[in-house]
C-alpha cells in the first residue's frame, strides 16, 4: 500500500535503505519496517501511520472500522494560498484516508475495546471536526457497548483551517470522555511522537491511563514557540516522554515492541481480566522471517535524514 | 476605510483610530475655549460631535478582522479588574491552587452583584507595567487553571453559579508551564467544567486565545463582546506557520474567522454583546453595564433550570459544535 511508504523513492538507492531521523544511521528498510519503524541503532521511534499502528496493536482480523466517510466541511472558506477544500481533497487522495483519525472496534489479545488512532500523515494529525466527532462517537459507542477506550494520539494540535470550530473539538472530546468516566468505563491514552497543542490539551491528557512511547515529543506549546518566547535554549530532553515521566505527567513509558502486550495487561486490569494471562506472549499468526541485512551503501551525496515528524533537537 | 495595502501590517492595526482621535482632541479643545461664554462655538462643537459619531459608526462598522483584534487588545479596553471594580457590589478575592502557587494571570473570588452571589473567574492582564508583568500579560500557568478549578469546585459545593471572564492571548508557553503540565491542566479544566453542577456563564471580553481561553471557557452560556475575538491560534502564530511570515497576521486574522460575528454565525457562542459606539475603550462604564445586564439575565435564567437538565444541555451544546458531512443524527 502506497501510504505505508515514507518519503520519496529516490531518497536512497533502490529504496532499500533509509536514514534514522535521530542518529543518522542507515537502516535497511525491510528490517526497519519489521521493527515497526524503530531505529535498530538508537531506538528512536519514528512516527507510525495509523493503519500500521492498528496492525501491530490489535488481534489479526479483529479491527472493524467505523464511521468511515465522515468528511470535514470548509466552514470558514479558509484559504492560505491553497483553499482548504482543495488541500483536503489532495490529502485524501495522497493518504487514502478521509481525515486524521481511524476508529473502530477491536480486540487486543482477546480483550475487546474501542480504538481510535490518529494519523500524522493527514495534515499533521491535526484535530478538526472529523477527529472530534469520531472521538465523541467512539466514546458513545464504547459507553453503549460497555467497552474500554484506547486512543493513540499523534498530532500537531487543533487544525487551524477550521478555526474556532477545531478549538471547540477540545471541548467536544472532553465532554464525551466525561460521560465515559461517569459510566465507569476505563480509557487509555497512548501518546506518541509528536503530540502537542489542542490534542495534548484535551482528550489525550484526561484518559485514566497515560502511556507514552520512548522519546516522544509531548507538550502544550511546541519547543520552537517556547524557545522564541523565553529567548533561552531549552534543556536537554525537554518535553520528551522521559521528561514527562520524571515530572509526573504520564504513568508509563512503553517501547513500541511491547505496546500490544502492555495494553492487553492494562486493559485486563481495567476490565476485570487476568493480567498475567494477558501479558503472556501470544504467538502471532505469521511470525516474520528474520531479514538478512546487507552491507550499508555509501550515503548518497548531500543525502539528509528525512524529516517527517521533526526529529528530536535536544538542547 | 483605508486600503489594506496602505497599512504596514502588524504595528498599525489601530491606524483607523487616528482621525477619530484627532476629531476628539479638536472637540475637547473647542470645549475648553468655549468654557468662557463664546456661545458661537457651541454650534461648531455640536456639528463636530455629530460628525464624530457618524464617522465612528462608519469606521467601526467596517473594521477588518485584524483591526478588531487590535481593538480587543487596546490598552484602554476594560479588563477583568475593571469589571470587578465597576460591576460588583462586593468582591472577595481567593488565592492559590493549594498545590503550587497563586497565578496572578487568573483571578478568582466571591462576587456579589444586585443581590446575586457567584464565583468570578477571569484572566487578569494588569493595568500598569508592573501589574502586567506580575500578571504575565494574562498568560496563565497550570497553577492558574488549577486554581480556577479548585475555586469552581468550591462554588459547586456552596451552590454558587460561576461567571468567567475570558481575556488572554493564550496559556503561557514556558519551561515551568510545561513541567507542571500546562496541557493537562487545561484539559482537566475543560473536562471538569462539564461536570460542575452549578450554572456557568462565560464572557469573552477581549482576547479569546485558544486553549488558554477554553480552559475557563466551558459554560452554559458563552457570550462575546462585539470587538473581542476567539481563535484556535493567534493571527501571528497562524501567519508564522501557514504563511511563513508573522507580517501576514492581517491575512491570517481574516482567514481564521475569529470575530464575534463569525463565532455567532458558526454557532460557537450564544450571543454578541454590543459595545458602546467606537468600542469598549471609549466608554468602559457603558461596556461594563451591558455585560452586567447580560450576565444577570443569563444567571437568572440558568438558575431556574434543574441541575441535571443544565448539565445535559451543556453537553449537547458542545457536542453539536462542528458536525462533519455524513453524520446522521438520531
Amino acid at each position: 500500500m502506497a501510504w505505508t511508504r515514507f518519503g520519496k523513492k529516490k531518497d536512497m538507492p533502490g529504496n532499500l535503505w533509509t536514514k534514522c531521523e535521530s542518529c543518522g544511521a542507515l537502516l535497511f528498510r525491510k528490517e526497519f519496517e519489521q521493527r515497526h519503524r524503530v531505529c535498530g541503532t538508537c531506538g528512536y521511534h519514528f512516527t507510525l501511520p495509523a493503519r500500521e499502528r492498528i496492525a501491530i496493536t490489535v488481534d489479526p482480523g479483529s479491527f472493524a472500522e467505523m464511521w468511515t466517510g465522515l468528511l470535514a466541511e470548509d466552514v470558514l472558506a479558509f484559504n492560505d494560498r491553497v483553499p482548504y477544500g482543495e488541500k483536503l481533497a489532495q490529502t485524501r487522495q495522497k493518504t487514502g484516508e478521509d481525515d486524521a483519525l481511524v476508529a473502530g472496534a477491536a480486540a487486543v489479545k482477546g480483550i475487546p475495546c474501542a480504538l481510535g488512532v490518529m494519523n500524522f500523515q493527514f495534515l499533521g494529525g491535526s484535530m478538526g471536526m472529523v477527529v472530534g466527532e469520531k472521538i465523541a462517537l467512539l466514546c458513545e459507542h464504547a459507553q453503549a457497548q460497555r467497552l474500554p477506550v484506547v486512543l493513540v494520539a499523534c498530532s500537531g494540535g487543533a487544525r487551524m483551517h477550521e478555526g474556532a470550530v477545531s478549538l471547540m473539538q477540545m471541548a467536544k472530546t472532553c465532554s464525551a470522555l466525561t460521560r465515559l468516566h461517569r459510566a465507569g468505563l476505563p480509557s487509555i491514552s497512548v501518546l506518541t511522537h509528536p503530540t502537542t497543542g489542542g490534542v495534548t490539551a484535551s482528550f489525550a491528557s484526561v484518559c485514566d491511563l497515560l502511556i507514552a512511547e520512548p522519546g516522544a515529543l509531548i507538550g502544550f506549546a511546541g519547543p520552537r514557540v517556547i524557545a522564541t518566547t523565553i529567548k533561552k535554549e531549552l534543556p536537554k530532553g525537554f518535553q520528551r516522554a522521559e521528561f514527562l515521566l520524571e515530572k509526573g505527567q504520564v504513568d508509563r513509558i512503553v517501547p513500541r515492541a511491547q505496546m500490544r502486550d502492555e495494553l492487553a495487561r492494562l486493559l485486563a486490569y481495567a476490565t476485570g481480566r487476568d493480567p498475567v494471562a494477558a501479558f503472556a506472549p501470544q504467538p502471532v499468526a505469521a511470525e516474520p522471517e528474520p531479514v538478512a541485512v546487507p552491507a550499508a551503501p555509501e550515503p548518497p551525496p548531500g543525502g539528509k535524514g528525512r524529516r517527517r515528524a521533526r526529529p528530536p533537537k535536544d538542547g | 476605510m483605508s486600503e489594506p495595502s496602505a497599512r504596514p501590517a502588524a504595528q498599525d492595526g489601530l491606524a483607523f483610530e487616528r482621525p477619530l482621535n484627532e476629531l476628539q482632541t479638536k472637540i475637547a479643545e473647542l470645549r475648553k475655549l468655549n468654557s468662557g461664554s463664546h456661545l458661537e462655538l457651541a454650534g461648531e462643537i455640536d456639528l463636530l460631535e455629530d460628525r464624530l459619531r457618524r464617522q465612528t459608526a462608519e469606521v467601526y462598522a467596517q473594521l477588518s478582522p485584524w483591526e478588531r483584534v487590535n481593538v480587543a487588545r487596546h490598552a484602554e479596553r476594560p479588563l477583568t479588574s475593571d469589571y470587578i471594580q465597576l460591576m460588583l457590589d462586593d468582591f472577595v478575592e481567593l488565592h492559590g491552587d493549594r498545590v503550587f502557587g497563586d497565578d496572578r494571570a487568573i483571578v478568582t473570588g466571591f462576587a456579589c452583584m444586585e443581590g446575586l452571589r457567584f464565583l468570578l473567574v477571569g484572566h487578569r492582564k494588569g493595568k500598569t507595567v508592573k501589574d502586567r508583568l506580575a500578571c504575565n500579560f494574562g498568560c496563565a500557568h497550570p497553577e492558574g487553571y488549577r486554581k480556577a478549578m479548585q475555586k469552581m469546585r468550591l462554588a459547586e459545593k456552596l451552590g454558587l453559579p460561576i461567571v468567567s471572564f475570558i481575556n488572554t492571548p493564550g496559556a503561557y508557553p514556558g519551561i515551568g508551564a510545561e513541567e507542571r503540565g500546562q496541557a493537562a491542566a487545561i484539559a482537566r479544566n475543560i473536562l471538569d467544567m462539564f461536570e460542575i453542577r452549578v450554572p456557568i456563564v462565560c464572557m469573552v471580553i477581549g482576547e479569546g486565545g485558544s486553549g488558554g481561553a477554553l480552559g475557563i471557557g466551558v459554560g452554559d452560556r458563552v457570550g462575546m463582546l462585539e470587538n473581542s475575538y476567539y481563535s484556535v491560534i493567534s493571527p501571528e502564530g497562524c501567519a508564522a506557520i501557514l504563511w511563513k511570515s508573522g507580517d501576514k497576521a492581517p491575512e491570517a486574522a481574516e482567514a481564521l474567522k475569529l470575530t464575534s460575528k463569525d463565532l455567532l454565525r458558526l454557532g460557537l457562542v450564544d450571543k454578541v454583546v454590543e459595545e458602546p459606539l467606537g468600542g469598549a475603550h471609549r466608554d468602559p462604564k457603558g461596556a461594563v453595564e451591558r455585560v452586567k445586564r447580560q450576565i444577570l439575565e443569563w444567571l437568572r435564567e440558568l438558575m431556574a433550570l434543574p441541575v441535571d437538565e443544565l448539565l445535559a444541555r451543556r453537553h449537547r451544546k458542545f457536542r453539536g459544535m462542528g458536525t462533519p458531512i455524513g453524520v446522521t443524527r438520531a
